[in-house]
């Protein structure tokens, strides 16, 4: 690993790295086969600024009012110590909480160095777990290994001590109407929070205690209904973590990829660098316009060379996996062999083809039947008419 | 999705312009559907910032809620607008048919329904949202609001639950109407921004698709379809002006500065739901669209008929209506999928590219063909019809004419390039076929093994016998004054 931290540096052009948080990560889980996305994340180059400088900038703007929202909400759900957050879980969840310690970890002494932070946060947690001291650690700071490589995660959550075990308490600003709240928003509290608990079962393994001592059940903290009032929501985000697990594991190795890297690649700003970017292979799929800076780039790029990709990931599966609009409509067309292996998704191509082409021409010729006559061929149509009356 | 949608949209992307997936319409477009285009607050759940309304394209309303975060306002505003609403429901009756009923009583139909369209499926859940927010609430009392106000709100819930059934066209999203007939040379995701759609489908003059969506995707020049509204407009022009709106303690020039910041965003979006009118509109309707429409209206009178004696809806619904609800979709899924393929030789494609049903020419034919094996002698004529399709039915399977579902028959053999039908039902009662059912040497024919209504009928319990094990009868769910009180900030 030590290895290719200088590249990494080198890749950044000189520019700080920087941090990943959860949503970039289950971004990543994402779209495991991108190479590119993986190197840049690994050595922290600031995609935004990448993405701008290439004249493709990503399209996450916030509005203020969103921000405001999630501001207010946050901030009173944790006012006091907590005290709504406490009423809620010991009201609204029936815990019996007792005592109740908060720490954030935010700061420490005015430095914000993560390693700092990382080891403050380390610190605390060993002493909770052995002791059981602390109850609420507002932003803690977790590492993760991505790829082969830490990764430090600055999450806005609290890791909450109950019974000897730990929860990720997620304040979230969307609304929760009736019990039910929109799927995606739902999908994405819990895919991060599924990271933060893998992060915190590392940090926990790595004390010496048992990674169980973090709780698959997290809980999500939203305004109810149409007021300010918080809700909290346990959520099992079991099925969240297979899927990272999962994916992470699958996660090209970086170190793998970057060794097949020209030695003196960098994604600092300059004229070279719309080249650079593309030295590294992407796979776009239309889900990166949700989680990935570089989304309008590597989607002109697909679109350039033709990707059926771009159309997305079912559109390239309903064509059997072919990854080329052109070979697929030259196969739908006939005017392509198949080889072996594409045999069958050709014929089907080809059938589609010519059922397309024969409903279509059916409806026109029905269509030109049944049409009011034209005004060029009225007079035509007149003279029989004429002749009858 | 399928081989022949994927190969539509590559056919898009070849001819630079939206390619169709269906060669009728599938969807009734009203003379007069009241358009709505939706603005919401970001970062809120449904609190309203404006709409765009109106039933034609030259008679806009524009109703705005100057602070989006004022209670007050909000209610001025769901009363305004349920005015609007509640106006084209009225308005909208048409002449009342009377059908009979059971029993020997008569049972009343109107004659024309409301019909709804906003630009997306965010649009309908916004409406979804503000029904759920409005319609509990209480007239009388500390918290009153409008008379008006809480029967939008029941309206708005019944307009998004039509929406949720298969082939209702009471609640309409633009993108989805539009997708259901043309194919882009782009991704789903990208589809869903209204704009971008209609540059694939109907690019303007020196444009192609892919330029003219490319367009769309600027927001300063295509504002975004709502309800969620550029955050750089919201940064930029909608907060200062709210801002400036409160500072002048609700003046009338700042409210008309703001009104007029807001009518920037949402206009181009109504003049493309009018062309996306248009464009649905010329095409020629589909056979099974009259009769959708009919349950739509049978719909809509039970509703309107029954809303003065009927409680708002409930929060959730008890078990046994969850499960019957579930099952009517589920059915009317079917039926509709079924439909459209029988009115669409290019949905019917989608079978025949899976071997459910088979197309082609007929070859042989013995139309007076008799089964004597029983005791009585029975029409039975045989067809062959040679097909290149890749045929997938067992022999025995019943099937029916595409273009005739009454006309039905079973499969007797495949192979050589075709297939040996014999008729069995759709013939007439005697024992020559009537003129005409029969398919002659050389017609051109579809036969399918899908059959519309495939599923049962429901069986559960009525609300009072709801058992034990789903909480027994359910209580009508009768309004509190919590509901009432409810914030909505
Ligand atoms: S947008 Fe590009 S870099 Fe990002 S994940 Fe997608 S393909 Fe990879």
């Amino acid at each position: 690993m030590t290895e290719t931290a200088p590249d990494l540096d080198r890749l950044r052009g000189g520019a700080a790295p920087r941090n990943h948080d959860a949503r970039t990560i289950a971004a990543l889980t994402a779209n495991p086969g991108c190479a590119r996305r993986g190197v840049m994340d690994a050595a922290g180059v600031d995609k935004d600024a990448v993405a701008r400088a290439l004249g493709f900038p990503a399209p996450f703007g916030q509005s203020q009012f969103a921000i405001t929202r999630g501001n207010v909400f946050e901030q009173q759900v944790k006012a006091d110590g907590c005290a709504e957050l406490l009423t809620l879980l010991r009201e609204g969840l029936g815990l019996d909480v007792p005592e109740v310690a908060y720490d954030d970890l935010e700061t420490v002494a005015g430095n914000e160095g993560r390693e700092l932070r990382h080891i403050r946060t380390r610190r605390l947690l060993a002493r909770a777990l052995e002791t059981g001291e602390g109850t609420l650690f507002d932003h803690p700071l977790l590492r993760l290994d991505i790829g082969g490589r830490p990764a430090y995660l600055e999450p806005d959550v609290i890791a909450f001590q109950f019974a000897g075990r730990f929860h990720v308490i997620e304040i979230k600003s969307f609304a929760v109407v009736d019990g039910q709240a929109e799927p995606e928003q739902v999908a994405a509290a819990a895919r991060q929070s599924a990271v933060y608990v893998l992060a915190l079962r590392d940090l926990v393994a790595e004390l010496g205690h048992d990674p169980e001592r973090v709780s698959h059940e997290v809980f999500l903290v939203c305004p109810e209904n149409f007021s300010n009032r918080p809700a909290a929501t346990p959520v099992d985000v079991r099925p969240q973590l297979a899927v990272l697990r999962r994916q992470l594991a699958r996660l090209t190795r970086i170190d793998d990829i970057l060794a097949e890297l020209p030695a003196d690649l960098t994604f600092a700003p300059g004229e070279r660098l719309a080249e650079a970017v593309r030295t590294v292979e992407a796979r776009y799929a239309p889900e990166c316009m949700a989680g990935c800076e570089m989304a309008f780039f590597c989607r002109d790029e697909a679109r350039a060379c033709g990707a059926t990709g771009a159309l997305g990931r079912s559109v390239r599966d309903d064509l059997g996996g072919l990854d080329t609009i052109g070979t697929a409509l030259a196969l739908a067309d006939g005017d392509l062999d198949p080889a072996a292996d594409l045999a069958e998704t050709a014929a089907q191509l080809r059938l589609a083809s010519l059922l397309r082409a024969e409903a279509l021409e059916n409806a026109e010729a029905r269509r030109a039947a049944e049409a009011p006559p034209a005004p060029a061929a009225a007079p035509a149509a007149a003279i029989p008419e004429s002749r009858a009356s | 999705m399928s081989a022949l949608s994927a190969l539509a949209r590559l056919e898009a992307v070849r001819a630079g312009r939206a390619q169709p997936v269906a060669t009728v319409r599938h969807v009734h477009i009203a003379d007069a559907p009241l358009v709505l285009v939706p603005l919401k607050l970001a970062g809120e759940a449904a609190a309203p910032l404006a709409v765009m309304a109106g039933a034609a394209p030259d008679a806009p309303s524009l109703l705005i809620v100057p602070q989006p975060r004022n209670r007050d306002q909000r209610f001025a505003f769901a009363a305004s607008l349920a005015r609007l609403v509640l106006n084209h429901v009225e308005t909208h009756r048409g002449e009342v048919e009377e059908l009979p009923g059971k029993d020997g009583e008569v049972r009343l139909r109107y004659g024309d329904a409301p019909q709804l369209l906003v630009p997306n499926r965010g649009g309908v859940r916004f409406l979804r949202l503000l029904g759920r927010s409005t319609r509990f609430r209480s007239t009388e009392g500390a918290y009153a609001v409008d008379a008006a106000v809480p029967v939008l709100g029941r309206w708005l819930t019944w307009f998004a639950d039509r929406h949720d059934h298969p082939g209702s066209s009471l609640l309409g999203a633009a993108t989805e109407l539009l997708r259901l007939h043309w194919a882009t040379g782009q991704s789903s995701l990208e589809d869903g921004n209204l704009a971008a759609l209609m540059g694939w489908i109907d690019p303007p003059d020196g444009l192609d698709g892919p330029s003219a969506a490319a367009l769309a995707e600027d927001p300063v020049r295509w504002p975004p379809a709502g309800p969620a509204t550029d955050p750089t407009f919201d940064n930029e022009v909608l907060a200062p002006a709210i801002a400036a709106y409160d500072r002048s303690g609700g003046d009338a020039r700042a409210r008309e500065r703001l009104r007029a910041a807001i009518e920037t965003q949402v206009t181009p979006t109504w003049e493309l739901m009018w062309r996306a009118v248009g464009l649905l509109r010329a095409l020629p309707e589909a056979a099974g669209v009259a009769r959708r429409w009919e349950r739509d209206r049978d719909a809509f009178t039970h509703y309107h008929q029954t809303f003065g004696e009927a409680y708002p809806q409930a929060r959730r619904d008890p078990p046994v209506r969850a499960a019957r609800r579930l099952h009517d979709l589920e059915r009317a899924q079917e039926a509709y999928e079924a439909q459209r393929a029988f009115d669409d030789p290019l949905v019917m494609a989608e079978q025949r590219l899976t071997g459910a049903a088979f197309g082609g020419v007929v070859t042989e034919c013995h139309p007076e063909r008799l089964d004597e094996t029983g005791k009585r002698p029975k029409l039975r004529p045989l067809l062959r019809v040679a097909t290149g399709d890749p045929v997938r039915l067992e022999p025995g399977t019943p099937v029916c004419s595409a273009a005739r579902p009454a006309l039905k028959g079973r499969i007797v053999e495949i192979g050589g390039g075709g297939v040996l039908v014999e008729l069995t039902g759709g013939l007439g009662r005697r024992l020559v076929p009537e003129a005409g059912v029969v398919p002659v040497e050389g017609d051109r024919v579809c036969f399918t093994s899908r059959t519309e209504g495939s599923f049962g009928i429901a069986r559960f319990p009525d609300r009072e016998d709801t058992p034990w094990t789903h909480g027994g009868p359910p209580e009508d769910y009768v309004p509190t004054a919590d509901d009432a009180r409810e914030d909505w900030s």
